[in-house]
């Protein structure tokens, strides 16, 4: 595992961003309000994958129990809470320090029992920690080398371990979206969150996965609706925001 | 990291329901049985002994269940248990009446033959309704009843709710969900205010034994002092509302039933053949009363709570099953995805989906009101030929039948 644990691709200029932004995480109408209308979608995703790959019912109580989760960029909680409602054991991970007491103040409050670190995933590599499900929402395109971030994230994985990866797709589009729309117009996210020459597509995220040692299975879109003000799965519209599967052989 | 012990307290264990519910009339324990089959642990407080909420004697209340309000008690298992007590409602009629000219030969003519679905609803006297809730709430595992209790305080936290009964028993819960009427507590105590007025009406309402059949037709006539509906009860029986002025209805209460019936007979018509009273006469002041918002930290408000509308289309007990469908589906898929079924975000998803829906019905049935207590001549006018209108295009018509089984809009999967 010495060949790529580096604990230095995450961007230092990237970190200090999310570190202004970190004590927004859980206002629903404040600055994360965005990531507060899309989570619902990518909790059906990632829920629905998780069940379809470790043989859960959703409606059982507690289905995820005995599941270890790890979710890289963890920030506020907004996955790690219902992970772990879900009775998943949950790690959360965020390399942005502020993060951190924001997301187990907010986890104490809700009477769930979340171990939050101040790490990254190449340090949790390196330090040989494994789960069964990593969770990669919305990282890779902030992250310098992402074929050597996805490279610890295959290493964090138990053989047989799920992992999920959204990003943003790269093209005329997602640029009017995701930074013209979301950030100029909408004003949803504070300017300058993304630079859209890191984003990445469908085709190159599932070269960059297959080349970090994963077996991609799945890939949808998170699609808004500007009429219906809300997010649905598309199974053919990867055009801005999409969610990828992949396993560990 | 992972204390077990810990782990026990801190994730909802010291709870005692998912969900508590105030009011166990037929509202709350829709509601209960809809969440009790999604998985959730449901406490149902009402201040009456669940005895006395199930005597059978007849009081003359019924109501009419849409078709789609018939599909959620299937759904929830209530609908067996009183299927043979519904008396299915095959037509309706409605006639512009003027007291003493009979009805004017303008009418609209709603039959259950136009659309697929069936007959466009059921009409189901409210003391069979209210035991076959009981009864399925009895056999539900998850739902606990705190009968002869009344709350007396509500406070919430980032974790829940916690409710102090005038027992002094204390409850704690992730939501609360206020099923308790109009005068709402579980809403004035959250703080949620309310908008309304009076329409200067009252509802006379009791039932009524006939010498005909009456087929099952529905029949409502609009007479100038408010509309007069008469439902198909089964049996050679029907159920009378009958809105007056507050002043008019005042005097009929005063009566004695042989005086009442006096009154009722001219208006009533002679189509069913001779009538006489069977139960008690009911009188409800008519007031629409909308709640600023339906929702509040950890709480929601269903039914009359929500939004308190005038009887004229029996829509009041169909609208509050809408919500009941609405809310459940929403929580059973936030507690499937993990999320925290008392959080804002979550809780705003079932006002979104019902405010606007009902908000749109208790003004239209408050303007159709409106409109046909009145009797100048020209708007009379108006309104007939208005009728003849809608009664000679098909298509439009099968738009009021589809509305009236409540089979339009965005309908909760459990009443498809």
């Amino acid at each position: 595992m010495t060949d790529t644990a580096q604990t230095n691709t995450v961007d230092p200029a990237e970190i200090s961003k999310f570190e202004a932004m970190a004590a927004e995480w859980w206002d629903l109408n404040g600055k994360f309000k965005p990531l507060h209308m899309m989570n619902p979608v990518r909790l059906d995703y990632i829920t629905r994958q998780i069940a379809a790959e470790f043989g859960r019912d959703l409606s059982a109580t507690r289905p995820f129990e005995g599941i270890r989760l790890l979710d890289i960029g963890c920030g506020g909680g907004l996955l790690c809470e219902p992970m772990a409602r879900l009775g998943a054991t949950v790690v959360g991970a965020d390399a942005a320090e502020r993060n951190i007491p924001v997301a187990r103040i907010h986890a104490e409050q809700s009477g769930l029992d979340i171990d939050y670190r101040h790490t990254t995933a190449e340090a949790m590599a390196e330090a040989g920690e494994q789960f069964d499900v990593v969770l990669n929402m919305e990282v890779v395109e902030h992250v310098a080398d992402p074929l050597a971030y996805l490279t610890a994230c295959r290493m964090l994985l138990k053989p047989g371990g799920l992992h999920l990866c959204s990003t943003i797709n790269r093209n005329p589009k997602s640029y009017a979206m995701a930074i013209v729309g979301a950030e100029y117009v909408m004003r949803w996210l504070p300017k300058g969150t993304h630079d859209w020459a890191k984003f990445i597509t469908p085709d190159e995220l599932f070269d960059l996965l297959t080349r970090a040692g994963m077996t991609p299975v799945d890939r949808k879109g998170y699609v808004f609706n500007p009429i219906l003000w809300s997010w649905s799965i598309s199974e053919k519209d990867l055009s801005v925001n999409y969610v990828t599967a992949s396993v560990k052989p | 990291m992972d204390n077990p012990a810990r782990r026990g307290i801190c994730q909802g264990m010291a709870q005692d329901q998912d969900i508590l519910i105030v009011g166990g009339g037929l509202n709350g324990p829709a509601l209960a049985l809809a969440l009790a089959q999604s998985g959730f642990r449901v406490g149902v407080i009402d201040a009456l002994p669940i005895d006395t909420r199930k005597d059978p004697g007849f009081d003359g209340r019924a109501y009419a269940l849409a078709l789609a309000s018939k599909r959620l008690l299937a759904a929830v298992g209530v609908w067996a248990r009183v299927a043979d007590h519904a008396q299915p409602m095959l037509e309706i009629k409605v006639t512009d009446g003027r007291a003493g000219e009979g009805p004017s030969p303008w009418m609209m003519h709603f039959d259950h033959a136009e659309i697929e679905e069936g007959p466009m609803g059921f009409m189901v006297e409210d003391r069979h309704l209210r035991r076959a809730f009981l009864d399925a709430m009895a056999d539900a595992p998850g739902i606990t009843q705190y009968a002869g209790e009344t709350v007396t305080a509500q406070t919430v936290d980032a974790t829940g709710v916690t409710v102090t009964l005038a027992s002094g028993r204390t409850l704690g819960a992730s939501l609360l969900i206020g099923c308790d009427g109009r005068r709402s507590g579980t809403a004035e105590r959250a703080g949620i205010r309310r908008t309304g007025w009076s329409y200067g009406q009252t509802a006379i309402v009791c039932a009524v034994a006939h010498e005909k059949p009456h087929g099952g037709i529905a029949h409502q006539f609009f007479m100038p002092n408010g509309p007069l509906a008469i439902l198909p009860l089964t049996g050679n029986r029907s159920s009378i509302v009958w809105s007056e002025t507050d002043e008019r209805a005042a005097q009929c209460a005063a009566m004695s039933d042989a005086e009442f019936l006096e009154v009722l007979k001219p208006a009533f018509g002679s189509f069913l053949g001779d009538i006489r009273l069977e139960g008690a006469r009911f009188i409800y002041p008519l007031n629409l009363t909308l709640a600023n918002s339906f929702i509040a930290d950890r709480l929601a408000l269903v039914g009359d709570a929500a939004h308190g509308m005038h009887p004229i289309a029996g829509q009041g007990l169909n609208a509050g099953l809408r919500d009941i469908g609405a809310l459940a589906e929403v929580l059973s898929e936030a507690r499937s995805r993990g999320e925290d079924i008392g959080s804002p975000i979550v809780l705003a998803r079932y006002q979104q989906w019902r405010r606007f829906d009902t908000a749109t019905l208790a003004l239209s049935t408050d303007a159709f009101n409106r409109l046909f207590s009145n009797d100048n001549p020209a708007l009379r006018a108006i309104r007939d030929i208005g009728m003849g209108i809608v009664n000679a295009l098909p298509g439009l018509r099968r738009g009021f039948v589809r509305e009236a089984a409540g089979l339009t809009g965005d309908l909760p999967r459990l009443m498809r």
